[in-house]
């Protein structure tokens, strides 16, 4: 899907600390990756990896300490809250607890209404028909508008989140675990409602999540995050069957498959992830890496294409051989 | 939006609420009708009948230069109600926009905390002394002098609850549609600030009209010849334990207001929740 | 009672809250059996009544408002006699919670004491059950945390809850659940706070406890790829009730409840090609229905594609679809 020329979002050398430079946390070290018009890349990291970091930062909810982030073209890394304003219209930002991303005090009608008035849409006699088409595409009803976030179900008030995001007719969505707060038998629902809209809409997405079943069924291209830094990045495809980084094929390997008679989820690594306020010299997975070798210390590995579309982070990606607990 | 009728209905609904709302009414009236209900003229001194019992002629007794404690306890409403409401009113006020200020600008949550901490290391009465001191003893600077005694609570409890909302999603999804920072605060923010807000300001009214006994007794207060609930105490302290009546009767007024005004806040306080509402 | 008796026996188990608008009664119609050294899985979604049925086994319902109505909830002790947990006094309950039924939880954060080190709470907890002195208590503690496999666990026993990461702080309420030799351990949701790599660390953990030990698991979770990977046997719950038991295999290959199938079918590893190409996964409709609220019929009918008018016209019973098969669905057969 993806286009010629210029990508619609494209980010370079990002790093982002909390903190002071010596003492604070690095969530995001030096990553670059870019979307396609009309992509959806998927971050995918467990906790710690500042994949939730890197959607604020692209919303420019959060100011980044180092790298650019390019969006149509345009450097928006620097840019202060007035000039954001317009952007806001062009790339939104859906939440993963449908609980607190609503406002309790506020009607579905106002919380809608709030994101129309931000930029001045639909106004007056058009409110109401704009607020009513917006429900009953992210498959709600015009009579809800009304109501109270409280009254509404977890996967129906995620529902409400994405058309707050979709009011204001953005081209790029940033979707932070947007099912991960769901029932499982809800999950699906609120997947096929993200993936009509994209089809629908040619809405770009970045989709946060841990889950890799999730990622590799929404997702174009997939980029795995460890501690802040970018260890693979690929097709879905590419990344889900031929996986090179070691830290990639842990992951797959660790997610339990649904299924009795599947291999048994493999622990291929030991011990917890690192604290981010001192992560490990060289490459930051070497302390769990079943493969890492002396110059794994070294140096920081870089991200090298390997195939077409598809690059690792890894001076041991050509070693094959099963790695074992 | 809900028409106010409807509004109302649900509000009374808890008989409780009612009956604090029945309670501030009355109180309401009688200060405003103290002319025409007052029994007798509440300065009219008469020797004769001083320190009496409650009786037939004067209901709720009379003090020590036989002037009649109802008659008094009407009057001293106006005072005394004027002093709680304007206190509370200025104090909520000042104390939410501080308190959000310096909730949601981490610059000025410095400044203004440190001002108000200061403030909050003095004992209230005698920062109220001082203030009254400064300003000079008059009914309008006796409220303002406990304004200023009392926002410092108000922001302190506005800023911890603005810490929490600032960090919550909807905030953060409000400011990525490009919201303005003035719209999340005054909706988003203040909104979600009310609850606690309403309890501090029950209890403030009920503080406030203490503590203006308080400043009359050490003679800091409104002038003595306008009857307020607190200088009828206060004036009644060396009476007490010959004359009773003297204490529990505006005592009994203080209480009534602080209760009343507190079920309605509660009351007001559930309705502005909309989870709370639906189960009224 | 011979040893082929379970361990754990609970018949039609109905819990009741009053509350202020009346009672309610969230569980109504729970069987479950788990034998001694087999992990059993109950999986259902929030307000499926799962949680709830393991608070009622370990005799930890909200008092007085929750309690339990009907049924019985038969544990064989060590010595082989049989207690009805549902009606043992508290002091008799409180013997076995933590001694011979032991409880982790999903955020260990909160279950353990933030102003002791955890050497000293397993030490603590060991005392209490197993009446040992101080040392042998220390000693026995770090033996427990050896036994998580928490690497220098001499030094780490002298650590505080929150200098642990997720991860550990999980082993560590292993380690104190195990301290006292369970033989039966309710898992209620232990990974779902932990990152994939680790849940399988944890899960592997869990296993292997359970193999050397014999005890019995009674593992709660909603997440299905955890239950397929441990469970020997499945129960499902919907709306505070079983819909459907019956061994892993059968249940992920044949199951015989449309909300069971549901589940199965709207997971993304599932997902299958649409016409047009695209990959979707097949949902089930609607929300997930409150225990609270009032069935005439089948509770999962509203959302059910095979629902019939004979679903809506009397709540369905649990029947034997096959041996060991337990399903609540009329039209299994037709499935």
């Amino acid at each position: 899907m993806t286009v010629q020329g210029d990508p619609l979002l494209s980010v370079n050398g990002l790093s982002k600390w909390f903190g002071s430079p010596s003492q604070g946390v690095r969530a995001v070290n030096d990553v670059s990756f870019s979307v396609g018009d009309g992509e959806v890349l998927g971050l995918v990291g467990e906790s710690g990896s500042g994949k939730s970091t890197i959607g604020r930062l692209l919303l420019r909810l959060l100011d980044p300490t180092n790298g650019t982030i390019r969006f149509e073209g345009k450097d928006i890394s620097a840019l202060n809250e007035r000039a954001l304003r317009p952007l806001r219209r062009r790339m939104q930002m859906v939440f993963q607890d449908p609980y607190a991303s609503l406002n309790p005090r506020l009607r579905i009608r106002q919380i809608l209404g709030e994101a129309l008035d931000a930029h001045g849409l639909a106004r007056g006699k058009a409110r109401a028909a704009r607020i009513a088409e917006l429900l009953e595409l992210v498959g709600l009803s015009a009579d809800h508008a009304d109501r109270y976030p409280h009254e509404f179900s977890g996967g129906q008030r995620q529902r409400i989140g994405i058309a707050r995001a979709l009011a204001v007719e953005p081209r790029l969505i940033v979707a932070d675990e947007p099912v991960s707060a769901l029932d499982v038998s809800v999950q699906a629902q609120v997947l096929n409602l993200l993936q009509d809209l994209r089809r629908k809409l040619g809405l770009s997405m970045v989709l946060i999540s841990h889950d890799l079943d999730v990622v590799e069924l929404m997702c174009d291209r997939i980029a795995v995050l460890y501690l802040g830094r970018l260890m693979e990045v690929g097709t879905a495809e590419e990344v889900n069957r031929n996986p090179r980084h070691p830290y990639t094929r842990a992951l797959l390997a660790a997610a339990p498959k649904p299924d009795p008679d599947a291999p048994k989820a493999q622990r291929l690594l030991k011990g917890d992830l690192p604290s981010p306020k001192s992560p490990p010299s060289g490459c930051v997975f070497r302390t769990r890496c079943p493969l890492a070798i002396e110059a794994c210390a070294t140096t920081v590995p870089a991200l090298e294409t390997v195939a077409e579309g598809h690059a690792v982070a890894c001076i041991r990606s050509d070693v094959q051989e099963l790695m074992t607990s | 939006m809900l028409g106010f009728g409807l509004f109302l209905r649900r509000l009374f609904r808890r008989r409780i609420v009612l009956i604090g709302a029945l309670i501030l009414l009355v109180l309401i009236v009688v200060a405003l009708a103290a002319p025409w209900i007052s029994p007798f003229d509440p300065n009219a001194v008469r020797v004769a009948r001083r320190l009496r019992p409650p009786s037939a002629v004067n209901w709720f007794g009379t003090d020590e230069y036989g002037r009649d404690v109802l008659s008094r306890i009407i009057y001293g409403s106006r005072a005394s109600l004027g002093i709680g409401a304007s206190v509370v009113m200025m104090s909520v006020a000042c104390g939410t926009l501080l308190g959000i200020l310096a909730g949601y600008f981490r610059r000025l949550d410095g400044p203004i905390m440190r001002v108000i901490d200061a403030f909050m290391a003095l004992p209230d009465i005698l920062l109220a002394i001082f203030l009254v001191a400064v300003l000079g003893a008059s009914a309008t600077n006796v409220v303002l002098a406990l304004a200023i005694v009392y926002t410092p609570r108000v922001a302190r409890v506005v800023r911890a609850s603005t810490l929490v909302v600032r960090e919550l999603p909807f905030v953060e999804a409000a400011r990525a549609l490009g919201v303005s920072t003035w719209r999340i605060m005054s909706v988003h923010v203040l909104l979600n600030v009310t609850s606690p807000v309403l309890v501090q300001a029950t209890f403030i009214f009920a503080y406030a009209v203490l503590a203006e006994a308080g400043l009359s007794f050490l003679g800091a207060g409104v002038p003595q010849e306008v009857p307020t609930w607190g200088t009828m105490i206060a004036a009644s302290q060396s009476f007490s334990d010959q004359a009773i009546w003297l204490v529990v009767f505006p005592g009994l007024a203080i209480v009534l207001a602080a209760l009343s005004l507190q079920l309605v806040g509660d009351g007001l306080r559930d309705m502005l929740d909309p989870k709370l509402r639906k189960s009224l | 009672m011979t040893d082929t008796s379970p361990l754990l026996d609970i018949a039609d188990l109905k819990v009741a809250f009053d509350t202020e608008t009346g009672t309610v009664t969230p569980i109504l119609g729970v069987n479950l059996k788990v034998h001694a050294g087999e992990t059993v899985a109950l999986v259902g979604e929030s307000g499926s009544g799962k949680s709830v049925t393991s608070l009622a086994v370990m005799g930890l319902l909200p008092r007085p408002a929750g309690r339990v109505a009907e049924g019985r909830i038969l544990f064989r002790r060590r010595s082989g006699d049989s207690v009805d947990l549902a009606t043992l006094p508290r002091e008799a309950m409180q013997q076995l919670r933590g001694g011979e039924i032991a409880m982790i939880f999903q955020e260990p954060m909160t279950s353990l004491n933030p102003v002791l080190s955890v050497g000293e709470q397993i030490a603590e907890a060991v005392r209490q059950h197993m009446k040992l002195d101080r040392r042998a208590a220390q000693k026995r503690a770090i033996e427990m945390l050896e036994l998580v496999e928490i690497p220098a666990a001499a030094s780490r026993a002298l650590e505080y809850p929150h200098e642990m990461s997720g991860g550990m702080r999980q082993r560590v309420m292993i380690a104190l659940a195990m301290s006292c030799n369970p033989s039966l351990l309710i898992a209620d949701e232990p990974t779902t706070a932990l990152d994939v790599t680790v849940q399988a660390q944890i899960l592997a953990l869990i296993d292997r406890l359970r193999h050397d030990t014999g005890m019995g698991v009674l593992f709660i979770t909603h997440n299905l790829g955890v239950v397929a990977e441990v469970a020997d046997r499945v129960t499902v719950m919907y709306a505070g009730q079983v819909v459907e038991a019956g061994p892993v295999r059968a249940l992920f290959r044949g199951a015989r409840h449309p909300y069971t199938r549901g589940l199965m079918d709207c997971l993304p590893a599932r997902a299958h090609r649409g016409a047009d190409g695209r990959r979707v996964v097949k949902a089930i409709p609607g929300t997930v229905a409150s225990a609270l609220a009032i069935h005439d019929g089948c509770r999962f009918g509203p959302r059910c594609e095979h629902a019939a008018d004979a679903c809506r016209a009397a709540p369905p019973g649990l029947e034997f679809a096959e041996p060991e098969h337990l399903t609540r669905c009329i039209r299994w057969r037709s499935l």
